[in-house]
């Protein structure tokens, strides 16, 4: 039995069209009450959030936690551990790890990591295909059953458009959700950077814009023809958000996220030759960084996820083609969402929504909403507080951020997830 | 940031990686330098003691005589020490890190790394992680620069022309990936010429060349239209039969150097080649062997030029040219 009361927060719930002071009451792992004390409510902790806003925990579509098969980058413990302190209390796990989750067994064992280590809820995503290989459709019933949220080939590319066709069909069969990761592989070749002007410059293989959006435009036709429910995950070009926008319009059953990153940076941030800038989808133009944030903000792209990456430092030491893609991004990823409300590009609960209650909503959860009853899944952060990035705050194991040594605003104070705090701020706590 | 790694606070070279960032007055002061060394061939005693008790390394992780040969003959004549690795054939294939290898050979107490690698960005990669006393020249990285070969270029360019103002310059060939043709952008851009012009088929040009500040053009009739320089590109074998040219013989007939094509440049129009030629490919050798060809004065220059980098990099550790 764990009881606890949060006092005196600016309570900020997107799906309830909440934004008021209050307290919220938490009793076992639900959501009590909302603005109002129960009568006779005895907590055993009570938290002060004076200043503080309190928000449904994150949904994140894609972070990488690199266990199983690549525990020298990370492991679920330390990336569950970064993930509550940056008030993510779900996140969804890649297929590609070693072994690739194509099995139930590989689903239990993350499962089994997940609960020793007890912070976010972890929801595994099967591999579409067998071994990620691209030509053979992977035991998605039996993955779904084992607990798998959703199915996708996560950045691997597919034999031939049958194979999306047919995976399609028996995904939808199942009802699982399929995650479709557009990228033509023959027009992404090689390619480490945006085929624009910087890479043009610094003689980086480039990969265009098309590469993406005509493998978008195929998988849109197949979603139309079979009928299945798709998620595009972290488009990062104009045609890709136009796309979107029009199969929205008219009526195809289809959601989108994007990468926090892809909305801050573009090719021209680019340090020359920096590999912490190596990102794929790579760091676009302007141009397509302006129709990113117009379609976050009008609602054609549903979610921001942080597309967590963590590596380890030699993966990024070397010459810029041959380092690997991504960046450490779930501990930035509040902060800089907070920056684009800052900016005035969409307002403080539309951000809180794309990390709530819209990606929960695609997964199909409860969460991601307060209202009583609901999971009590909590963030609580401080929208003003001020810190640096540096060996002594960051707890992901990979520190592959182009923002390392800079200061952003916007803290987690307190993360709560299913009833149980999972990460106080050392001075807070 | 890095784009001036390679200066000192005082803005001298520390090491030379790219043409990026480099004013006119230091490239000037590069061909200036060179010039005064250029003269030396002709001397019974072809060395300067300039650099004597310094120890280079060619780093070579791509096979290269010609660049390798024209390094050693500079660092020979600066009186240097010169050791030659070619790391194509050893360590990395080992599976030894490029950082590794640098460690390992910083370890040797060397004053300078000539370095040739195959990824873009190789060279400044180098340039971050070794040790603050060692000065690093780009030989070649990848698709993103040759600076030394450009400003051998250059130096050739203003041995017939004079001076770079008013110059219609040409670059004929594969530009998508050549490192020696986004070199000579950037120096003959910096160094004043009127126009450097692109000349290629789209499937050789880089997306977004316009913004690199040429004029691109895909015919040579239109595209040597009264030119005082004709930069030609080698061609790599492979590009042929494959998804960029059908043919060695169609890429000759559009974009090939002949001396019908040359009747369109200027009477004097001087031609270059930075090697080695694929004759009956980009170039005849009618062409590649005639009047207006200065393709052998290139090789030589590189030398002095080469002599005249190493000189000034190592400059920083109090070595006065």
């Amino acid at each position: 039995m764990s009881r606890i009361l949060i006092r005196n927060g600016r309570i900020i719930d997107p799906a309830s069209r909440l934004d008021a002071i209050g307290c919220l009451a938490i009793a076992d792992e639900r959501i009590l009450s909302v603005l109002s004390e129960p009568a006779g409510f005895n907590p055993d902790t009570v938290i002060d959030a004076a200043g503080q806003i309190v928000c449904p925990g994150f949904v994140d579509l894609s972070a990488r936690l690199r266990e199983p098969g690549h525990s020298h980058k990370g492991n679920i413990l330390s990336e569950t551990r970064a993930a509550a302190s940056a008030g993510v209390t779900s996140l969804c796990l890649p297929p590609d790890t070693k072994p690739v989750i194509d099995m139930p067994s590989v689903v239990e064992y993350i499962k089994d990591k997940a609960e020793k280590a007890g912070y976010p809820q972890i929801y595994s995503i099967g591999a579409l295909t067998h071994r990620l290989g691209g030509g053979e459709l992977s035991a998605m019933f039996g993955l779904k059953q084992s607990g798998c949220i959703a199915v996708s080939n996560a950045s691997e590319p597919l034999a031939n458009m049958l194979i999306l066709r047919r995976a399609m069909e028996y995904a939808g069969s199942h009802n699982l959700l399929l995650m479709y990761r557009a990228n033509d592989a023959s027009l992404s070749g090689d390619g480490c950077a945006h085929e624009g002007a910087v890479a043009s410059r610094y003689g980086l293989p480039g990969i265009p814009e098309a590469a993406e959006s005509i493998a978008l435009a195929q998988c849109l036709e197949l979603a139309e023809l079979t009928g299945c429910r798709v998620h595009i995950s972290q488009i990062s070009c104009k045609q890709s958000v136009i796309k979107i926008q029009q199969a929205k319009k008219y009526g195809l059953n289809i959601s989108a996220d994007v990468a926090i990153h892809q909305l801050h940076l573009t090719e021209n941030d680019i340090k020359p030759f920096d590999s912490s800038y190596h990102v794929i989808p790579p760091l676009r133009s302007d141009t397509d960084r302006k129709y990113l944030l117009a379609g976050l903000a009008n609602g054609t792209l549903d979610a921001v996820s942080s597309d967590h990456q963590p590596h380890d430092l030699d993966a990024k030491l070397g010459a810029f083609p041959e380092t690997e893609p991504g960046v450490s991004a779930l501990e930035t990823l509040l902060p800089l969402m907070l920056a684009l409300s800052d900016q005035k590009i969409i307002g403080l609960s539309h951000a809180i929504a794309t990390l709530t209650r819209n990606p929960a909503r695609i997964l199909g959860l409860d969460c991601g909403i307060l209202s009583p009853g609901s999971p009590a899944d909590i963030c609580i952060f401080d929208p003003n507080a001020s810190w640096e990035i540096n060996e002594r705050n960051w707890r992901s194991a990979g520190r592959n951020t182009p923002y390392w040594g800079q200061t952003l605003r916007g803290r987690v104070s307190h993360t709560i997830q299913a009833g149980k705090i999972i990460y106080s701020l050392p001075e807070c706590s | 940031m890095s784009r001036h790694i390679q200066l000192t606070e005082q803005g001298r070279l520390k090491h030379f990686l790219s043409i990026e960032g480099l004013s006119r007055e230091l490239l000037t002061e590069i061909l200036d330098t060179a010039e005064s060394f250029s003269g030396m061939a002709g001397h019974q005693i072809k060395k300067v003691p300039l650099l004597r008790g310094k120890t280079i390394i060619n780093l070579f992780f791509e096979n290269s005589t010609r660049t390798r040969t024209t390094f050693e003959l500079a660092a020979t004549r600066l009186s240097a020490d010169v050791l030659n690795m070619n790391i194509a054939t050893s360590a990395t294939s080992k599976g030894e890190s490029l950082l590794d290898t640098i460690r390992n050979l910083e370890a040797m107490h060397v004053d300078m790394f000539v370095v040739r690698h195959a990824l873009s960005g190789a060279a400044h990669f180098i340039a971050q992680h070794t040790a603050p006393h060692i000065s690093v020249i780009n030989a070649g990285d990848g698709q993103h620069a040759h600076p030394t070969q450009a400003m051998l270029d250059m130096f050739t360019i203003r041995q017939h022309k004079k001076q770079f103002a008013g110059l219609k310059v040409a670059i004929v060939g594969d530009i998508l990936h050549s490192r020696v043709a986004r070199s000579q952008i950037l120096a003959l851009n910096s160094l004043g010429v009127d126009q450097v012009r692109v000349i290629a088929p789209k499937t050789l040009l880089p997306a977004h060349v316009k913004d690199m500040g040429v004029i691109d053009l895909h015919d040579m009739a239109e595209g040597l239209a009264d030119v005082d320089v004709i930069i030609m590109l080698r061609l790599q074998k492979e590009r042929m039969n494959s998804a960029f040219l059908p043919s060695e013989s169609e890429y000759f007939r559009c974009f090939g150097l002949n001396e019908a094509k040359l009747k369109y440049a200027k009477s004097d129009v001087i031609v270059m080649h930075p090697g080695p030629i694929n004759r009956g490919v980009e170039i005849a050798s009618s062409v590649a062997d005639g009047p207006h060809s200065v393709i052998l004065q290139q090789v030589s220059n590189g030398i002095a030029v080469r002599m005249a980098i190493m000189s000034m990099t190592m400059q920083s550790h109090g070595v006065s040219a």
